[in-house]
């Protein structure tokens, strides 16, 4: 489908909160916020993956922003537990 | 009704905006993960509701998304905070001239 | 000793669950209701439970009763509610200049006993105005505030934030 204008500022909205993120990421400081950033981030992206299958009208992306939100949380997960571990 | 969706997809946004600005304006830890978990938490599940919305053929999959996006968020979210608070990270206090601010992390340690 | 989290062993309607549980996530993701997926995914499904059964001990926490699905309508209702004004509290907090928050810790007690009644408490604390849990030991949840403001009585709002919670987690969970 053709976007109108509306939504073409929801998608300059959702790329603006991605690289406010990204900035967070890049700033730091400490490890805990960086996986902060990342965790924010692939939220965000989760829902873009399905705003993108409807921008292509392909339901295939959904699987893809199912995925993508599984692995997220498992690495997110993952992340915390190792900075956690490292100071016991 | 695709007025109806874009105002979803709008919220949305906005709050996933916001959640990104409250990331880069809090002061610590802590309160990056409330801003960060709680703003977009929202923003993504108003998001898919405008997903739903245009593509109602669609409703199984984008409730599966949203419904693991509910759940695992907050579990998210809360081992980090679990991961410094073990490293024994304090929250951050306002400097400030309250006399009841001062008496807060003494507190804190007994819990 | 009554305060540590035991899951209760497995009977055979949490199996039932469990598989009722996986069925649903199955045709969820397929989408069309075929013949042949519904026989597929009861075949499925059945191999899943059998093999994971064992490692979802979690879910003995899940009260088996008729009125649950009613309390658990009631639950994301009342949820639903409370992160809507989650929101809009956290946004008000980003967007002022002043940025008026003044964080502190409180540690609160449950009265859940299973491990996922705890898990759901301790996320629904998280998406509640102005908290986030930080830690759980045994029947006591940490919850860090975004805003202590000086005079306010933070355990009693704990306290009242979590019974509000529990009295609807209660008529599912354990």
């Amino acid at each position: 489908m053709t976007l109108n204008p509306l939504e073409l500022i929801v998608v300059a909205m959702l790329g603006v909160a991605v690289l406010l993120g990204l900035l967070r990421l890049i700033l730091g400081p400490t490890a805990p916020d960086r996986i902060v950033s990342v965790d924010t981030i692939s939220v965000i992206i989760t829902a873009g993956l399905t705003g993108i299958a409807a921008w292509f009208g392909s339901a295939l992306y959904l699987d893809v922003a199912l995925i993508y939100g599984i692995l997220a949380f498992v690495g997110v997960v993952a992340l915390a537990r190792t900075i956690e571990g490292g100071r016991q | 009704m695709r007025l109806l969706a874009d105002l979803f997809l709008l919220i949305g946004a906005a709050f996933a905006l916001l959640g990104a600005l409250g990331l880069l304006r809090m002061p610590d830890t802590y309160n990056r993960i409330q801003a960060g978990t709680k703003a977009v938490t929202l923003g993504a599940l108003s998001f898919i509701l405008g997903i739903g919305l245009l593509y109602p053929e669609w409703w199984a999959k984008l409730l599966v998304i949203a419904g693991f996006i509910l759940f695992t968020n907050p579990v998210g979210s809360s081992s980090i905070a679990r991961a410094i608070h073990l490293a024994g990270i304090q929250p951050w206090q306002r400097a400030s001239s309250d006399p009841l601010a001062l008496k807060a992390p003494q507190e804190d340690k007994s819990a | 000793m009554d305060n540590i989290s035991r899951e209760p062993p497995l009977t055979l309607p949490h199996y039932l669950f469990i598989f009722a549980t996986v069925y649903l996530l199955w045709l969820l993701l397929v989408g069309e209701p075929s013949p042949q997926e519904l026989i597929l995914g009861g075949l499925v499904s059945l191999v899943v439970t059998l093999v994971s059964a064992p490692h979802l001990l979690i879910f003995g926490g899940v009260k088996l009763r008729i009125d649950a699905p009613f309390h658990l309508l009631r639950y994301l209702g009342y949820f639903f509610v409370a992160l809507i004004r989650a929101n809009l509290d956290m946004a008000r907090r980003i967007l002022s200049p002043s940025l008026p928050i003044n964080p502190r810790m409180v540690e609160v007690e449950t009265g859940l006993r299973s491990t996922l009644g705890r898990l759901m408490l301790a996320n629904s604390i998280t998406l509640t105005p102005g908290t986030l849990s930080v830690d759980v030991k045994d029947n006591h949840i940490l919850v860090h505030w975004v805003d202590a403001s000086p005079g306010v009585d933070l355990e009693a709002a704990t306290r009242e934030i979590a019974a509000g919670f529990e009295r609807h987690l209660g008529g599912f969970l354990r």
